[in-house]
């Protein structure tokens, strides 16, 4: 009995210090994701309940009202309009030719490590080094883009400065600045599918074209719907490039939702209403969230 | 053919910063004879760029220590410990992957300021001190190790913490590296955020730095090249070092999420 008590006792302590050594171990991570992860999601979801002053504090509370100003205002509805035509433009050209260079540098030649390691490149390459580079591409006059039209004899295109254009130049930044990523995981995908397949396709006589749409499509499937979920949720939140290129203009032509959010909550000082944006744009970023999840689990029992 | 699509901009930048201002106002593609190194001299000379560049590798370098730090703690905990709660809580961390940066980022603002944190390396770092994805990441490569492990180092009395200083980190270092890497490259590139929470030059990045330059320096775009180059530079040299480890992690978040 007491022998029993006693083991119990034991077995009890034990867990005691597991939980508190493993609370130790966990607590640099929990507090801050509580401070800046938790806290702050929950602290905008209140402050968008409310007109805020000057240094972003509550001032009086309007319940969903500045959810029906913005879902009635011009100004948002277009930055949602601009940032989904936006990710139209982004997404699928990026999948292309990012897949097209991953099937190039998925052959088996001499120095194709090197090839690897050249398309990687604008991986490393930050929002604001790539945006900077692109303006000086786009520049009116003396940018590359125009000089080489100019051979030509095509008039000089304001990339930046033309309503109809800025949308385009700045998603072919954005293209730009996706392709290192999604290369290196879509070859990571080519390079895990099975080789048989392909050995027996090519003794039935199948061309490299007949390989690629019936073999290397369907079964990098998954790795493409993960991509193109990835790249939707970046298109969302794309900000760098949109700050230095345009910012947000001309007419508006560029303003994409974290920009159009940047603009109330820090320059126009509207705290609270800045605040429904973001809440409303987190809630697109959670669907689509979510269903890039479900999906990578389904992918997971198929296999 | 396809890697000049992918240099280019690179290539064009690297172009633009050797030419002379005459060879750039002529809307030359090439630099003429003899290439014009001194922009980059004139770069550091012109803006305080050095002093940008150390910020922000003081910065990248905060946060990726801290980083591993409080990841290889937790991927321990969820995976050497166990403890009641303990799926609760890998929940709750799971849960911080839905929320975006965006959602935060006013709050922080305002925490970073009452703290009294503006322009100072704190508030640039502090609130990413921690990410799920480091979690996730090191508790995949700690699961490897075989928990037979930890028995044995127990019959030898050493402590947990023993246990994963002295065997589970290095075993680890590969994915640690992984780690490091990524968190270095991120950071390193980040840009609303230092924007935000520096307002003058003290502790400014080169990434903000860049903005302003274009905005002060119109006509000397080689210079402002030269300067887009080396912060390229950097984070593209992490890349070509640090390559196989980056691949392995970006992989690893694939199949996982």
């Amino acid at each position: 009995m007491t022998m029993v008590d006693a083991r119990r006792r034991s077995r009890r302590r034990k867990e005691w210090k597991n939980l508190l050594s493993g609370l130790v171990y966990l607590a640099p991570a929990l507090i801050v994701f509580g401070v800046f992860l938790f806290y702050p999601a929950v602290k905008t979801g209140w402050l968008s309940a409310f007109t805020t002053n000057v240094r972003g504090l509550p001032k009086a509370f309007v319940g969903f009202g500045n959810y029906i100003d913005n879902l009635t205002s011009e100004g948002f509805l277009s930055s949602l309009r601009v940032t989904l035509l936006f990710a139209l433009m982004v997404v699928p050209v990026t999948m292309i030719v990012a897949l097209c260079l991953a099937v190039l540098a998925n052959e088996k030649l001499r120095g194709i490590g090197f090839f690897r390691t050249v398309y990687a490149i604008p991986l490393a390459v930050s929002s604001a080094a790539a945006a900077v580079v692109w303006r000086l591409i786009f520049h009116p006059s003396q940018g590359i883009l125009n000089s080489l039209l100019g051979v030509f004899g095509v008039e000089p295109v304001g990339w930046l400065t033309d309503p109809n254009v800025a949308l385009i130049s700045v998603s072919l930044t954005t293209i730009w600045m996706h392709l290192g990523f999604n290369f290196i995981v879509l070859l990571g995908g080519l390079q895990s599918l099975p080789t048989e397949l392909y050995e027996s396709a090519a003794i039935d006589g199948a061309g490299r074209m007949r390989q690629l749409t019936s073999i290397t499509l369907p079964l990098l499937s998954p790795v493409l719907f993960f991509v193109g979920i990835v790249l939707v949720i970046d298109s969302f939140q794309s900000f760098g490039q949109i700050d230095i290129l345009t910012q947000g203009g001309p007419a508006g032509a560029t303003n994409l939702i974290v920009y159009e959010i940047y603009q109330n909550a820090f320059v126009r000082n509207r705290v609270g209403y800045a605040s429904a944006q973001t809440i409303v744009l987190f809630v697109i970023i959670l669907v689509l969230t979510a269903v890039q999840y479900r999906f990578s689990e389904r992918k997971v029992h198929y296999q | 053919m396809a890697a000049l699509l992918t240099t280019f901009p690179v290539l064009y930048a690297i172009s633009s910063s050797l030419m002379t201002q005459r060879d750039f106002n002529a809307g030359a593609v090439l630099p003429s004879w003899p290439l014009e190194f001194g922009n980059y001299a004139a770069a550091f000379g012109k803006f305080p760029l050095l002093h940008y560049l150390l910020n922000t590798l003081i910065m990248s370098g905060i946060v990726t220590v801290a980083l591993l730090i409080t990841s290889s703690l937790a991927a321990f905990a969820f995976t050497f410990i166990p403890f009641r709660g303990r799926s609760v809580l890998f929940g709750i961390v799971l849960a911080t992957l839905m929320i975006p940066w965006e959602a935060t980022i006013i709050v922080n603002f305002q925490t970073v300021r009452d703290l009294g944190w503006l322009n100072t390396f704190a508030g640039l770092t502090v609130p990413s001190f921690a990410m799920a994805f480091g979690i996730f990441l090191l508790r995949q490569s700690f699961r490897t190790l075989p928990v037979e492990l930890y028995e044995a180092i127990q019959i030898d009395g050493a402590s947990r913490f023993r246990f994963f200083v002295s065997v589970v980190l290095p075993l680890s270092r590969p994915m640690l590296a992984t780690l490091g890497v990524y968190s270095f490259i991120t950071t390193w590139n980040k840009y609303l955020w230092p924007l935000l929470v520096t307002s003058t030059d003290k502790v400014r990045t080169v990434q903000i730095a860049l903005k302003g330059m274009q905005g002060e320096a119109t006509t000397a775009w080689p210079l402002v090249m030269a300067a887009t180059v080396m912060v390229m530079a950097a984070t593209v040299l992490v890349l070509v070092i640090g390559q196989r480890q980056l691949k392995a992690g970006l992989a690893a978040g694939a199949v996982k999420g």
